[in-house]
């Protein structure tokens, strides 16, 4: 057990993680995924904020899998290797709200900074843009942290706090498998309380075991590798540190590759899957998601793979992004193909204010 | 007695930030660190063994002990 841990917290150890997620982004694309979305988290909540009727945004109704897999596969892990520790209360509100704007900056570029990078080796030129977005956001939270920025200590809580999530995670597999129709129109058709779409992007999905199946994989993996793209990114300008950069170079390199294989790559900024082209909103999009991300401590992909572990927090924060997603939809606020949603850039603004407000205000003596 | 960063209920990366602020601050000397998740316990680990510094992990009920060195 120690070798496999130690393996897991090597430099191949999140090399493979990486590889892993690169693999098979590509490939869950090709089992019916839509285009560069075989794993985006953002994406992913969006449209189970859409499926659960909090936006009614027709085309991207659904309740995957790997989100639910993500979780599951994290606590699995966190259980096996002695790391479940449920814990919470440093400033869950703000991480709410924190979660929530990350999520209107993904929605405003189209996605997540996993997404970002399977985009770039997928040919998509506007992710460099929002890539470039990420890292300023980034940057701004690194300096942020570097003056004294924090959230607070969390506590120890008790057992069942930490199962809270995964146990909501297990009631929306079995909502994707019964999706339960008990609501009625006025002429009296049902409808919801589940919603699937019926085309768009939130129709085309790959099986659900297999989406089940790899989410599983993927999130066991992330959680003993602590694989989190906006870590490498912050690790990198912070500290100088190259591990966790490693585990994102995996992922970039392997979906490149298994891209090509697949004729899944195509290069240009025009016409390319569930993106638009407005550089300067996918820059600002991005920039809104990496300094909230970077308050908040991790990536959306790693926050769902803490809450496994029991961590509240991010369990607070991975909530703020599915309850954004159906605002970002509702308001108007979420990007679309052919470009940025009418109120998107007030709410980018507005995001951004609340960051910097945050990041001024919130400051404590630790040490 | 060594002087102890208690680094408890931080969230990442704020531990490593603590102790990367110490090791620039000081080059040499002795330090404790106390830390309450693995992925604290590695991120301190690697940064300190990245800069030369010698490191004991002491695991005390849930949390962990680190006792960093370098002469």
């Amino acid at each position: 057990m120690t070798t496999i841990k130690n393996f897991f917290a090597s430099r191949w150890g999140i090399v493979s993680a990486g590889v892993f997620v690169g693999v098979f982004a590509p490939l869950l694309q090709k089992w019916g995924n839509p285009g560069n979305m075989g794993i985006c988290v953002a994406c992913m909540e969006r449209d189970i904020a859409g499926a659960l009727g909090l936006h009614r945004a027709a085309v991207v109704q659904y309740i995957r899998p790997e989100i639910i897999g993500f979780v599951l596969g994290a606590l699995i892990a966190a259980l096996l290797f002695r790391e479940f520790k449920p814990r919470g209360g440093s400033s869950p509100v703000i991480r709410f709200f924190l979660g929530f704007f990350a999520m209107v900056g993904a929605l405003v570029f189209l996605g997540c900074p996993w997404r970002a990078l399977l985009r770039l080796a997928g040919g998509d030129g506007n992710a460099i843009i929002g890539l470039a977005g990420l890292v300023v956001g980034i940057w701004i939270g690194v300096l942020f942290l570097k003056s004294g920025y924090t959230l607070g200590r969390s506590q120890k809580e008790m057992k069942f706090s930490g199962w809270v999530f995964p146990i909501a995670m297990v009631t929306f597999l079995i909502l994707l498998l019964i999706a339960p129709q008990f609501g009625r129109t006025p002429d009296g058709t049902l409808t919801g309380p589940i919603f699937f779409s019926e085309k768009g992007p939130g129709f085309q999905h790959a099986p659900i075991l297999i989406s089940l199946i790899i989410g599983f994989c993927v999130g066991f993996l992330a959680q003993r590798t602590r694989l989190c793209t906006m870590g490498a990114i912050r690790d990198v300008i912070l500290i100088k540190n190259m591990h966790l950069m490693s585990g994102i170079l995996g992922i970039v390199v392997a979906a490149f590759a298994v891209n090509l294989l697949l004729g899944q790559f195509k290069t240009g900024f025009s016409n390319q899957p569930i993106a638009h082209t407005s550089h300067l909103w996918n820059f600002m999009g991005m920039a809104l998601a990496g300094l909230a991300f970077a308050l908040a401590g991790g990536c959306p992909g790693r926050q769902l793979f803490l809450s496994g572990e029991g961590d509240g927090d991010a369990a607070i924060f991975a909530t703020g992004m599915i309850v954004g997603a159906g605002f970002a939809h509702n308001f108007s606020m979420a990007s679309s193909p052919t470009g940025p949603g009418t109120y998107g850039p007030t709410a980018v603004i507005i995001g951004l204010f609340f960051c910097i407000v945050v990041g001024f205000t919130m400051r404590e003596k630790i040490a | 007695m060594a002087e102890v960063i208690d680094a408890r209920g931080l969230s990442c990366p704020q531990p490593v930030l603590l102790v990367y602020k110490k090791i620039k601050k000081i080059s040499k000397g002795v330090f404790e660190v106390l830390v309450d998740t693995d992925t604290s316990k590695e991120n301190v680990s690697r940064l300190a063994s990245e800069k030369g510094w010698q490191i004991e992990v002491n695991r005390m009920d849930e949390d962990y002990r680190l006792v960093l060195k370098k002469e």
